[in-house]
C-alpha cells in the first residue's frame, strides 16, 4: 500500500471546495473540531491494516487533498464499528465521515480498483435495488466472479457445511411488491 | 400478552436461522408474541451507506413506516438490521433536508413515516422489560459449568444503542449469570469482528476473529454467546483457517445468547437449532 509521507504535495494536488463539501454532509460537521489526538487511530481495530490511519485521513480531508484521501483504502477498510466516534473527544461522527468518503469516491471512480470492498458494495446495492432483499450466497458468488473466481473452489466445502446445516439459502428471496421499493427510491431522486 | 413488531433481517433466514428459532422458540416460552412485518425489506446494512446514503435512509424507513400500523415496538435481533433502522431515526431527526427527501419517496409509495415506533433489541427487552427475575423464574436447568465469554461486538451497543454502556456493557453479562452460567471477565467483548470484511479481506478479518476467540480461551471460556448473525458466522467458520494461520488451536462453540437461554429453559436443542451450529456441543454440558 501506498505510504503518504514519501509525497511531496503541491498546489495544483488540493481542492480547496473538498473540505467544505465533506464537511456539508450528515456527520462532517464537526470535522473542523478535530484536534489531531489521534484517538480514532488507536481505537480503530483496522488502522493497523489501513495505508492512512483515521487521524491522516481527517488531516488529508481538511488540507483538500482529495485524490490521497478518495484513492486510500482507509475509508473502505473501516467496519463501522464505530469505536472510534463514540471515543472520539471533539464528538466527530469519524465512521460516518468515512461513509461520506466511500460514497464520494463510488462518484468519482476515484476508490482503489481491483480492492473487493467498493464490488461487494456495488453488488449488494444492486441486489437489494432489485429484490428489495438481500442473498447471501448470491452476493458471494458475484463478489468472487468479479475479483478472484477461483476462490469459488476454495469456498465449495464451508458452502456443503453451511447446505447441510440448513444456513444457505439458494433462491433469491425478494420482497412482494419490488416496484414500490423501486417508486420510493425513484421518488426521491426527482426533485 | 406483550406483542412486538418483528423484523428478522435478511440474514436470520440464511446463515442465522438458528437465531431466528431460538428467539422465537424463547419468546414463545417467555409468552412473547412476534408479528412478523409483512413484505419487510433489506435494511441495506453497511454496503448500502456506502453507496447511497438517501437510499439507504430510504429502505430503513420504508420497513418502519410498514411497521408503524402495527405495534409501538420493533424488535430487531440482527446488530447491523438494529444499527441501520435508529440510525435512520436519527438521522430522519437531525436532518431536515434529508428527511423531507424520505418522505416525499415514502409518499409515491402511499406510506408514512410513523413518528413514535421504538426500535429494541431482543436481548435489552429480555433484561429490561421481561426481567431478570421473570427470566430467573423460568429456569429449567441453570447452566452450571458454562463458562460463558459474553460477547456484544459492536453494532448492538454503538453508537445507537440506549441500554447500556458503548464500550464496557453489561447486560449479557447479567442475563448469563440469572441463567446460572458463569460469566468470564472478558475485556474484548466490544471489540470489533470485522463484519463482512472476512468475505473481503479474509487474512484480516481471520485475524480479528482469532484475536477474539484466543482471549476468550484464555480467560477459560468454553462457550462464546453473540448477539449478531455476523459475528456468529465469522467466529465460528473461520476457525480451522485460524488454526493454520497462526498454528494454535482455538476451537470454541459459537452460539446465540438465545440458544444458551432456550436451553436454561429446557426446550430441545433442535428448537433451537442448535443442530446447525459448526461446533456444538462438545463443551456444551448435558446436551441431549
Amino acid at each position: 500500500m501506498r505510504n503518504g509521507t514519501t509525497h511531496c504535495r503541491y498546489a495544483e494536488d488540493v481542492n480547496p471546495a473538498f473540505p467544505a463539501e465533506i464537511m456539508a454532509k450528515p456527520g462532517g460537521e464537526a470535522l473542523r473540531d478535530c484536534i489531531q489526538c489521534g484517538t480514532c487511530s488507536g481505537a480503530c481495530p483496522m488502522s493497523v491494516h489501513m495505508d492512512l490511519t483515521p487521524r491522516r485521513v481527517i488531516a488529508l480531508t481538511r488540507a483538500g487533498l482529495e485524490r490521497d484521501v478518495l484513492a486510500s483504502a482507509t475509508p473502505w477498510l473501516c467496519a463501522s464499528c464505530y469505536e472510534c466516534q463514540v471515543r472520539c473527544p471533539r464528538e466527530i461522527k469519524v465512521t460516518d465521515v468515512m461513509y461520506a468518503l466511500k460514497r464520494r469516491a463510488i462518484e468519482k471512480g476515484m476508490y482503489p480498483k481491483r480492492f473487493p470492498i467498493p464490488v461487494l458494495a456495488k453488488a449488494f446495492y444492486t441486489i437489494v435495488a432489485s429484490h428489495g432483499r438481500n442473498s447471501e450466497s448470491r452476493l458471494v458468488i458475484e463478489l468472487a466472479l468479479r475479483t478472484n473466481p477461483l476462490s469459488l473452489l476454495k469456498m465449495a466445502p464451508l458452502g456443503i457445511k453451511l447446505m447441510r446445516t440448513g444456513r444457505m439459502a439458494f433462491r433469491q428471496d425478494r420482497i412482494m411488491v419490488p416496484k414500490e421499493l423501486k417508486t420510493i427510491l425513484d421518488a426521491m431522486e426527482e426533485s | 400478552m406483550t406483542a412486538y413488531a418483528y423484523y428478522p433481517g435478511c440474514s436470520l433466514s440464511g446463515l442465522g436461522r438458528p437465531y431466528d428459532e431460538s428467539l422465537r422458540a424463547v419468546f414463545g416460552h417467555l409468552g412473547l408474541a412476534l408479528e412478523e412485518i409483512p413484505d419487510w425489506n433489506c435494511c441495506g446494512a453497511t454496503s448500502y451507506m456506502s453507496v447511497s446514503e438517501d437510499k439507504a435512509v430510504a429502505l430503513a424507513a420504508r420497513n418502519l413506516a410498514l411497521a408503524g400500523p402495527m405495534r409501538a415496538e420493533v424488535v430487531a435481533p440482527c446488530a447491523a438490521c438494529y444499527l441501520v433502522l435508529t440510525k435512520a431515526q436519527h438521522m430522519m431527526h437531525e436532518y431536515p433536508a434529508l428527511a423531507a427527501r424520505v418522505h416525499k419517496g415514502l409518499r409515491a409509495a402511499g406510506l408514512t413515516y410513523p413518528e413514535h415506533v421504538t426500535v429494541r433489541h431482543p436481548l435489552d427487552i429480555l433484561v429490561n422489560a421481561v426481567g431478570l427475575e421473570a427470566i430467573t423464574a423460568k429456569v429449567a436447568r441453570p447452566l452450571a459449568g458454562y463458562r460463558v465469554a459474553p460477547y456484544y461486538g459492536c453494532q448492538v451497543v454503538r453508537p445507537y444503542g440506549t441500554f447500556d454502556d458503548p464500550l464496557r456493557p453489561q447486560t449479557l453479562d447479567r442475563l448469563m449469570t440469572a441463567i446460572g452460567a458463569h460469566v468470564v471477565d472478558y475485556p474484548l467483548k466490544a471489540h470489533c469482528c470485522g463484519g463482512s470484511l472476512t468475505g473481503t479481506m479474509e487474512e484480516i478479518g481471520v485475524r480479528l476473529n482469532f484475536l477474539l476467540l484466543k482471549e476468550a480461551k484464555a480467560r477459560s471460556a468454553n462457550v462464546l454467546a453473540t448477539v449478531c448473525p455476523l459475528c456468529q458466522y465469522n467466529l465460528e467458520t473461520y476457525q480451522a483457517k485460524m488454526r493454520r494461520a497462526f498454528n494454535e488451536d482455538v476451537t470454541l462453540p459459537i452460539v446465540y445468547f438465545t440458544q444458551l437461554l432456550g436451553l436454561a429453559f429446557g426446550l430441545s436443542p433442535v428448537s433451537l437449532g442448535l443442530q446447525r451450529n459448526f461446533v456444538t456441543a462438545e463443551p456444551l454440558p448435558a446436551m441431549a
